[in-house]
């Protein structure tokens, strides 16, 4: 049972690792192509939509894989690549969308849902349990109650 | 006051439900990725001729007349579908920019044999580097530019008539109408 679960402690590990880039896209320099991969991690895949760049399989993203790297060994930083890409695909390609009006919902929607959450279950916890006294019996019920025994 | 309260969940619950609502009765496609690119001017490019073909496609051509660009390639399925509404635009004198994307030479020309050709001229955009320029993420895709060289319009969907006639033309009208 203990390896089984392990078993599956590993798979999703690996999961989380996915990647896409074949061997002959990555960039001889380490360094860049760790650059390049973190960079490729921020973006989204438009194909796709719920995958970086870095883990999707369409054709079309791997173009965008390589211009990534390309603009990298060019030596552009990491900001001008992310902006190069924010230019021709707007907020979408952003993992991390930038805060700004319209996405001011889903930035502060779960810290006000906690905190509103919060303050709920403090007042509903805090609430005293009802222990109002028992109605006493009627004549009638202590009658039956009686004919019970 | 108290009892109120109660009302508050169904209340937000309705205002989720018209929030999600309104986007897909209006038939907004939510796959359709928003362009940035809108009123700005085209990205520089050049791209080479199709083998046979006289002449490519470049920025420069697009200024000086309202005109439509439309990326395509003989893989994309999509394409086949939209080829007759392109050579409907073209029997309209509209003229059409061709990119053809990360195509074969080979596969384009027959693919032009087959369905026909509705552009002016077709760059090889082989490497996908100008669509990715453009914004694009995939094909086929269909921009507008005024007179000017400015993206007016984009649909990254295939054209069919009712696009033709609800948006396109009445669209080109207006932007010829800038000039």
């Amino acid at each position: 049972m203990r390896g089984a679960f392990a078993a599956i402690a590993v798979v999703l590990a690996l999961a989380g690792a996915a990647r896409a880039v074949e061997p002959d896209e990555m960039l001889k320099n380490p360094v860049q192509e760790a650059r390049a991969e973190a960079i490729g991690r921020q973006l989204r895949c438009p194909v796709c939509k719920t995958e970086s760049i870095e883990e999707s399989d369409a054709d079309f993203t791997k173009d965008l894989r390589k211009l990534v790297r390309e603009q990298v060994a060019a030596g552009k930083t990491d900001a001008q690549v992310l902006d190069y890409m924010h230019s021709r695909y707007g907020d979408f390609i952003l993992l991390k969308p930038p805060f700004k009006p319209s996405t001011w919902v889903l930035w502060l929607a779960p810290p006000v849902i906690l905190v509103l959450g919060g303050i709920f279950a403090f007042f509903m916890t805090r609430r005293q349990p009802a222990t109002a006294e028992p109605t006493p019996l009627t004549a009638a019920e202590k009658a039956e109650v009686e004919a019970l025994k | 006051m108290h009892r109120l309260l109660f009302i508050v969940p169904v209340l937000v619950f309705v205002g989720i439900v018209i929030y999600f609502a309104t986007p897909l009765l209006r038939g907004i496609d939510p796959s359709v990725i928003p362009s940035p690119l809108i009123d700005k001017p085209v990205p520089a490019f050049t791209l080479p001729p199709l083998p046979g073909y006289p002449k490519g496609v470049s920025s420069a051509d697009l200024t000086g007349q309202v005109q439509i660009v439309n990326i395509f390639a003989s893989w994309c399925i999509p394409c086949r579908a939209e080829a007759p509404a392109l050579m409907t635009l073209k029997n309209m004198n509209i003229p059409i920019q061709g990119i053809n994307q990360k195509d074969k030479p080979a596969n384009a020309l027959e693919y032009l044999k087959e369905l026909g050709d509705p552009y002016v001229a077709i760059g090889m955009d082989i490497d996908r580097k100008v669509s990715i320029d453009w914004g694009a993420y995939g094909a086929p895709e269909t921009f507008i530019v005024d007179a000017k060289g400015r993206i007016r319009f984009k649909q990254a969907a295939p054209i069919t008539q009712d696009d033709i006639d609800n948006t396109i033309v009445p669209l080109i009208n207006k932007l010829r109408a800038e000039k």
